[in-house]
């Protein structure tokens, strides 16, 4: 048997990460040229500096920062580049500000499949367009192959604050209105049936979204709104604890009212989870004054993201820091912090 | 949603209690059996809503919380193996044991699955051959079935690196043991509807004759709650102790012939421990002898296990029905779900994470 010579000439087109594409030569150059840029490029991007020279507008200055670690990477409704960008314009957004730039760093997984990391950008491109805002500045980084979950993504961003804006968590006061701008626990229950182990058939889709456009159109019209919040992690049941914490108020909710859309409630039924437990991208928790409630579900319900907006309950004086709920049968149960992982019931 | 809104029909509750309201004349104590129960009750606030006279105290039917700190630990040193994947239900990973429970063991590099169904843990057992898997094989006679078919199926197939840890135990005798004790308040049982939905109720007929208690196999939404108050105050009024159904669209006298075949192929009746209330004479299920090799406590041999309740906890007096949560010194002072000294401050079926989720700080509902 005879082997025939074969010259080692690098292969500079892979079908999965490398670990040389993270390491600052040809690869990751490639990685930038044929992956990130064609979605990603704007005016900043396109110098390729190691940061981006940006001019704020007058005022103040909002910055936050996320990192996504979601499994799996795509779900149904979505996969964890848009959450990346929506979650960040979200959490600028519900603060008061216009969301204007964002920062993108990756950490991927030696082995990760190029073709999805390509998938993944261009949402974060098509969900930043969607948002109004721009990916300015990025960073790529790979870890050997277990050391990471496929990819994380951490985005940070910066808005310009609305002038007379006075949004804050400790801003609730006894007779506002609660409002809650839809449906709770889809995100978070189409990640939990389409992971691996839970055989069963849904169509439960992620709400993520971007809420800049809305929320602002609900600033123009009532700018005085107490606090406003997305219920992520922890859903609506840790928001509104956080929410009646922070400005040492008690929280009355009503259970008839809380939307819940009836696939998410058989998932939540099955699994036995609190749909108010589970996680939302899409959705907001608003504190307002009782006289423009009315007029602040009208604004959420003309936009998609809220048409079901509703109000929900109001702020009280009694039990300063607790969540209570009115049942279906008029009795009263307090809505507790979930503790931590949501761990289904034996039976 | 379809037999669900129905069982959740406020008018339907109303028109319960204010039967429940007119038919009682003095003060009831009835036990629910079922964690499951308690939590229902507590959740949408039954409790506040029965007259004063009728008082529920909430019994053992919590299997994570009856679960001996023995059969704790054990999991917990066969789950810190390298060769090991432990797998389990949900529920359990936050059990403390002495001084650790599933999740630090997790954290700590152990490798701890959650699975809905022992089936699960025993397609891990297929997928995974080089690895031995370990299923914590827990519960009353609901999860009997299907913990016995994954040990029937994996000896049919020859699957060698599948075993479990078993801590089976049984609704029945745990009834004789509060009712003999001297302790015992309670008056008229509501029965676990999902145990009776496997086992039937004919056996509690001898029960209910011994010791002359009515016992109502009952359901877990509100109106299948109150529709079980209400049989068992009005048993109790007319002085009959008997078993009669009020979970009829899931339970018959006879149960599920085709689980009780299969439980009775795997296991057999033995006596059993029950944290925090000791040994209860035939109560529990063990493997038989012929499928002893599924056995994890004799598989990984683990000895010398010392074990150490805590000095404060009163779950044994709370899964009895003799004191209620928010009676014990300890509740939500030393003891919350984020620093248990017992099991039931965290199982999803425990009375005392029940109180402290929907009622602690009680305060003029």
């Amino acid at each position: 048997m005879t082997i025939a010579p074969v010259c080692p000439s690098p292969i500079l087109q892979h079908e999965t990460v490398q670990m040389a594409h993270g390491a600052g030569g040809r690869l990751s150059q490639t990685l930038m040229q044929r992956v990130f840029m064609p979605h990603l490029h704007n005016t900043f991007l396109d110098l390729l500096d190691d940061q981006a020279k940006l001019d704020m507008p007058a005022g103040r200055t909002a910055f936050t920062t996320d990192t996504y670690v979601v499994s799996p990477v795509f779900f149904p409704g979505g996969n964890i580049g848009e959450l990346a960008v929506n979650g960040t314009v979200n959490d600028l957004a519900v603060g008061g500000a216009k969301p204007m730039y964002l920062s993108a760093g990756f950490v991927l997984e030696e082995g990760f499949s190029l073709v999805e990391l390509e998938t993944i950008v261009k949402s974060m491109a098509e969900a930043a367009r969607h948002a109004g805002v721009m990916i300015v500045t990025g960073d790529t980084k790979v870890v050997g192959k277990g050391q990471c979950d496929k990819i994380f993504i951490n985005t940070s961003g910066v808005g310009t604050v609305r002038e007379g804006t006075t949004l804050s968590c400790r801003n609730l006061k006894p007779g506002d209105s609660i409002i809650l701008s839809g449906t709770v626990g889809d995100h978070g229950m189409a990640i939990m049936t389409s992971r691996e182990g839970l055989s069963f058939q849904s169509t439960i889709a992620s709400d993520c979204a971007a809420l800049n456009s809305m929320i602002a159109a609900v600033l123009d019209v009532v700018p005085a709104v107490h606090a406003m919040r997305d219920p992520t992690r922890g859903g609506v049941a840790a928001t509104l604890n956080e929410l009646a914490g922070s400005s040492s108020v008690g929280i009355e909710i009503d259970e008839t009212a809380i939307p819940v859309k009836p696939d998410v409630r058989g998932a939540c039924e099955l699994l036995g989870i609190d749909p108010l437990n589970v996680a939302n991208e899409g959705k907001l928790v608003l504190a307002v004054a009782s006289d423009d409630a009315g007029k602040v579900v009208e604004v959420l319900r003309s936009f998609e993201p809220g048409r079901d907006a509703i109000i929900i309950g109001s702020v009280v004086d009694d039990h300063p820091g607790m969540v209570v709920m009115r049942t279906a049968f008029g009795s009263r149960r307090i809505i507790d912090l979930p503790l931590g992982e949501q761990l289904p019931r034996i039976c | 949603m379809k037999y669900i809104d129905e069982y959740r029909n406020p008018q339907l509750a109303r028109n319960l209690l204010d039967k429940i309201r007119q038919t009682t004349t003095r003060h009831w104590t009835i036990m629910e059996i079922c964690g499951g129960q308690t939590h229902s009750i507590l959740r949408n606030g039954i409790d506040q809503l029965l007259p004063d006279t009728i008082e529920l105290v909430h019994g053992p039917g919590c299997p994570v919380c009856v679960t001996p700190l023995e059969s704790i630990e054990r999991a917990l040193i066969i789950a810190s193996r390298k060769d090991v994947i432990f797998t389990s239900f949900g529920d359990m990973l936050r059990v403390p044991g002495s001084s650790k429970d599933l999740f630090m063991i997790r954290s700590e590099g152990g490798d701890v699955r959650i699975v809905f169904s022992p089936l699960d843990a025993l397609q891990i057992a297929r997928d995974n051959p080089l690895k031995e898997v370990v299923f914590f094989a827990v519960g009353f006679e609901t999860t009997a079935p299907a913990n016995a078919m994954a040990v029937y199926q994996a000896a049919r197939e020859g699957i060698r690196n599948f075993s479990v840890i078993v801590s089976q135990v049984m609704v029945p005798p745990a009834m004789r043991a509060i009712l003999s004790s001297p302790d015992n308040l309670v008056q008229g049982f509501l029965a676990a509807g999902h145990v009776c939905a496997i086992m039937g109720y004919a056996e509690y007929e001898p029960v209910a004759l011994d010791f002359h208690v009515p016992i109502v196999p009952t359901g877990f939404e509100p109106v299948d709650l109150l529709a079980g108050i209400l049989k068992t105050v009005e048993l109790l009024e007319e002085g009959r102790a008997e078993v009669v159904n009020r979970y009829g669209r899931v339970v018959s006298r006879e149960g599920n012939l085709v689980a009780q075949e299969t439980i009775s192929k795997v296991f057999e009746v033995t006596d059993r421990q029950w944290r925090g209330i000791g040994l209860i004479p035939g109560s529990g299920l063990g493997l038989r002898d012929e499928f002893s090799q599924y056995d994890a406590e004799k598989k990984f041999n683990v000895t010398h296990i010392c074990t150490a309740e805590s000095p404060l906890c009163m779950s044994g007096s709370v899964l009895q029905g003799m004191l209620k949560p928010d009676g014990c010194p300890a509740f939500a002072r030393e003891c919350t779900p984020e620093h248990p000294l017992g099991a039931t401050m965290v199982s999803s079926e425990g009375a005392c994470a029940a109180y402290y989720n929907y009622h602690r700080n009680v305060y003029p509902l």
